[in-house]
């Protein structure tokens, strides 16, 4: 792990929750600035109606974040189904300067040919068939979905080895467990979802979902259900490396991100060891708990414990 | 499907079963399992892995309860008496528990497991993924109870056959419980 | 039109689709009035890989031979995502479906799809609600480049969302009518790999009954999915269903069906509507489910459909009973839904 060029590229994920114009302006340019990432995802993935909010300051903050020397995705919807939200993907798409990334297969049909994207873990990605086709069509980078175990993982690995595609892996933040056409935000708090009042917005790292008995369990984030806890690939990190994953995704969280990647730059340069890395992520103002990731084997069975840890 | 209340079964006849010595019903019983598993093998390979599993079938309304261990093997069928707290007190790996016009209407495919379920008419604890096996398999064997227990006795079946046939109508009317497939003959 | 018509000359017959969740629930739906049933292979090749389940493949080839003889398609379910290293599975399964004579696959992975095209052109290819294309560009994506002939559209979508899909795409779609309704797009929900490590995806299965655990509790009647508590219902109301996205929770103030109240979709009444909106097919859930229910529905959505085609109404609530929670819903064809 000695050898700069082996070293995996770190990614700061798009944001996800909805936070206000200024809060992204001020993150981005914080993140332009200051942080250690190789890249940095910009754009809406879970909600179109939040789009419009951030719109007119994206490409201030694209431009800040290129001059800083880290590449730019564009990031298009998870779940595009309006007319409105198929012109936002056919707006992403297009965009010259920028490299793009699917969030589902949508964009497939409107790319031009040649273009080459990246593909998020919101994509089915399982198996080798898949990944060849995806390749095919100009598929440069692959974030594999949070439920693979770790041999399907090196499975994957090999082969995109072979075709010259990234392997990524989900390595801090909430895990998305799933997507809806309902927004669970405007559901609890008794509105539509057409004038949902952008509730969601009151939680910057999503609104926690609890068991009756208590247990902490889910979150919510308007349309969007997450893992309760905060992942944290730690003690996974030298199998992963080992394993062939060429790029660790951090998502970002309401806390200092640009801590966070240099905790786990440190972390997967083998500089730091896993318990150092978790003693430090305790330190970057994270208000939810830390958790272990799915590909570990060991998460059904300790999810119910994951804060202890 | 039925809008209705289950029926009960009659407490008249139940002291008459309840009375009865365990040992004549456990060899009918035997004979009988052991019938139904040369008569529809696909029952038993459909169980899989639970094939091997303990199954207490608890009518409430009976003071006898049953239970089934499917190996292909050695296939048992055991009544279990009920003790003076009125539990069947038997180590088991799943319990399914209501009327036995629900549990017999399931077997005869003419009440879904499922509904009766949410109606909470039945009760599951334990293995709950056994009871879907067991569920799943003799729904798709297409079981009658008449035409099994007519089947157990040998030479003599066409003949029970019809006289089962014939009192069915009778003893479904008394029982409330579906002595047969909905439309087919014993 | 200017003269008067019979309506059942103007309007094209909507094809109903059955679940055959074993050889006995085959025979029953297509004696119930199922112009095409379809079914899984045994293992996790198939969305419904639940134990006692499914056909091997004698049980297919018989199970073609009948509903043919009766008139009815038969379409394989081959509907999860392969394992790395493990999709000569699926690729068997495809091709022992096309040569016990099925009808059509029912895909959801993109690598099998490009497969199935590939080695298999001339067997029909249906694109799974796992699949989630939700819009025309993504449908087109799947006809334009892998010939598919009909596509299962996600159950997050509205009525006048279906006619505009309809309007704009070149293939068939087939929408879901009863049953179990997912509240999250299908085939994107990791919610039960989440709870147990099994999937719908990879295992075939959501909040399997492997990890369902019912106890009394007092006077709770308490439902555990893994180490989580999803519910509990006090004595005499419905049981709780054992499926995590219908489950109760707390979030923030509120407490109760955070995801989706324990319903099942129910939408005879929208027949007309669907229609309308240019769909093909009307897909009845529940391969999980006994031979009483599938009679029951699908004979009583072969009448409702029968009842529309000749211009009567359709009658209402005809299958409550059978429901989960024993309530229906008309889900997302209602935008209210959301």
């Amino acid at each position: 792990m000695s050898d700069a060029r082996n070293q995996p590229t770190l990614a700061l994920g798009p944001v996800l929750f909805n936070w206000s114009a200024d809060r992204l302006g001020d993150f981005f340019a914080r993140i332009a600035d200051e942080a250690d990432v190789d890249r940095v995802h910009v754009g809406e993935v879970v909600c179109s109606k939040r789009e419009p909010f951030f719109a007119d300051r994206l490409p201030e903050a694209i431009e800040r974040l290129q001059r800083a020397g880290k590449t730019v995705v564009v990031d298009a919807l998870a779940l595009p189904t309006l007319k409105r939200e198929r012109q936002s993907v056919g707006d992403v798409v297009g965009l010259d300067g920028v490299e793009i990334e699917i969030n589902d297969m949508t964009p497939l049909a409107l790319l031009e040919p040649g273009r080459r994207f990246a593909v998020s873990p919101l994509v089915n990605v399982y198996d080798e068939g898949t990944l060849g086709v995806l390749a095919k069509r100009g598929a440069w980078s692959v974030g594999l979905p949070y439920e693979l175990p770790l041999p399907s993982i090196a499975r994957l690995a090999a082969e995109g080895a072979r075709l010259g595609v990234e392997i990524q892996v989900h390595a801090f933040g909430r895990l998305p467990l799933a997507i809806s056409g309902r927004c669970y935000h405007a559901r609890v708090h008794g509105l539509a979802k057409d004038s949902c009042q952008f509730v969601c917005g009151e939680d910057p790292d999503g609104l926690e979902v609890d068991t009756l008995d208590g247990e902490g369990f889910l979150a919510i984030n308007g349309v969007q259900t997450m893992s309760r806890d905060c992942v944290a690939v730690l003690d996974e990190a030298e199998a992963l490396i080992e394993a062939g994953v060429t790029s660790f995704r951090l998502s970002p969280q309401a806390c200092d991100m640009v801590a966070v990647a240099a905790i786990f730059r440190a972390r997967i340069a083998g500089a730091i060891s896993a318990e150092e890395a978790r003693a430090r992520l305790g330190e970057v103002g994270l208000s939810i708990p830390l958790g272990i990731p799915m590909m570990s084997g060991s998460w059904p069975a300790t999810a119910g414990s994951l804060s202890a840890r | 499907m039925t809008e209705a209340a289950l029926p009960r079964f009659p407490r008249l006849i139940d002291r008459v079963i309840g009375r009865l010595p365990t040992l004549p019903l456990d060899l009918a019983m035997r004979r009988f399992v052991g019938s139904l598993a040369d008569r529809h093998p696909s029952l038993f390979s459909r169980l899989g892995e639970h094939a091997t599993k303990r199954f207490l079938i608890e009518p409430t309304d009976l003071s006898l309860g049953f239970l089934l261990a499917p190996d292909p093997a050695m296939p048992r069928l055991e009544a279990v008496k009920r003790d003076a707290a009125g539990v069947c007190s038997v180590a088991c790996d799943a319990r399914i528990a209501g009327p036995l016009a629900a549990l017999v209407g399931m077997v005869h495919g003419a009440l879904d497991g499922d509904a009766l379920f949410f109606s909470r008419d039945i009760v599951i604890e334990g293995d709950t993924e056994a009871v879907l096996a067991l569920r799943n398999a003799v729904d798709d064997a297409e079981i009658d109870l008449a035409a099994e227990i007519a089947a157990t006795t040998g030479p003599a079946s066409p003949y029970v056959a019809q006289v089962l046939e014939a009192i069915r109508p009778a003893a479904e009317r008394l029982t409330g419980v579906a002595l047969g497939r909905p439309g087919a003959m014993a | 039109m200017n003269a008067p018509v019979s309506p059942s000359t103007t309007k094209v017959r909507p094809e109903l689709v059955c679940p055959a969740g074993t050889p006995a629930a085959l025979r029953t739906a297509v004696e119930a009035g199922a112009d095409a049933v379809y079914c899984g292979f045994r293992d996790e090749t198939n969305a419904r890989n639940f134990p006692g389940l499914n056909f091997d493949e004698k049980e297919l080839i018989e199970g073609i031979r009948f509903a043919h003889g009766h008139g009815a398609k038969v379409l394989v379910a081959i509907n999860t995502f392969p394992r790395a290293g493990g999709t000569k599975l699926w690729h068997d399964a495809v091709a022992k479906a096309e040569a016990a004579g099925a009808d059509a696959v029912i895909l959801a992975d993109l690598g099998l799809v490009a497969h199935t095209a590939e080695k298999h052109p001339t067997l029909r290819r249906h694109l799974s609600v796992q699949a989630a294309a939700a819009n025309p560009d993504a449908i087109r994506f799947w006809v334009e480049n892998f010939g598919i002939r009909r596509v299962v559209l996600p159950r997050v979508l509205t009525v006048p969302e279906i006619a505009a899909i309809n309007a704009e795409i070149a293939c068939e779609t087939e929408v879901f009518v009863f049953g179990g309704l997912c509240v999250m797009a299908e085939g994107r929900c990791s919610l039960s790999s989440h709870a147990t490590g099994k999937s719908p995806n990879m295992t075939g299965v959501c909040s399997p009954p492997s990890h369902v655990l019912y106890r009394e509790d007092g006077d709770d009647l308490v439902a555990r999915l893994g180490t989580y508590t999803i519910d509990r219902t006090p004595k005499g109301v419905p049981a709780p269903y054992p499926t995590l996205c219908k489950g109760r929770f707390t979030a923030g103030d509120y407490s109760g069906h955070v995801f989706e109240d324990p319903v099942s979709l129910d939408a005879a009444q929208m027949i007309p509507g669907l229609i309308e909106a240019g769909v093909t097919a009307f897909k009845i859930e529940g391969r999980q489910r006994s031979r009483a229910y599938t009679q029951a529905v699908v004979a009583a959505f072969r009448k409702a459909v029968d009842d529309h085609m000749a211009g009567r109404p359709i009658a209402a609530d005809m299958t409550r009973r059978l429901a989960e929670g024993q309530t229906t819903t008309a889900g997302a064809y209602k935008k209210t839904w959301r």
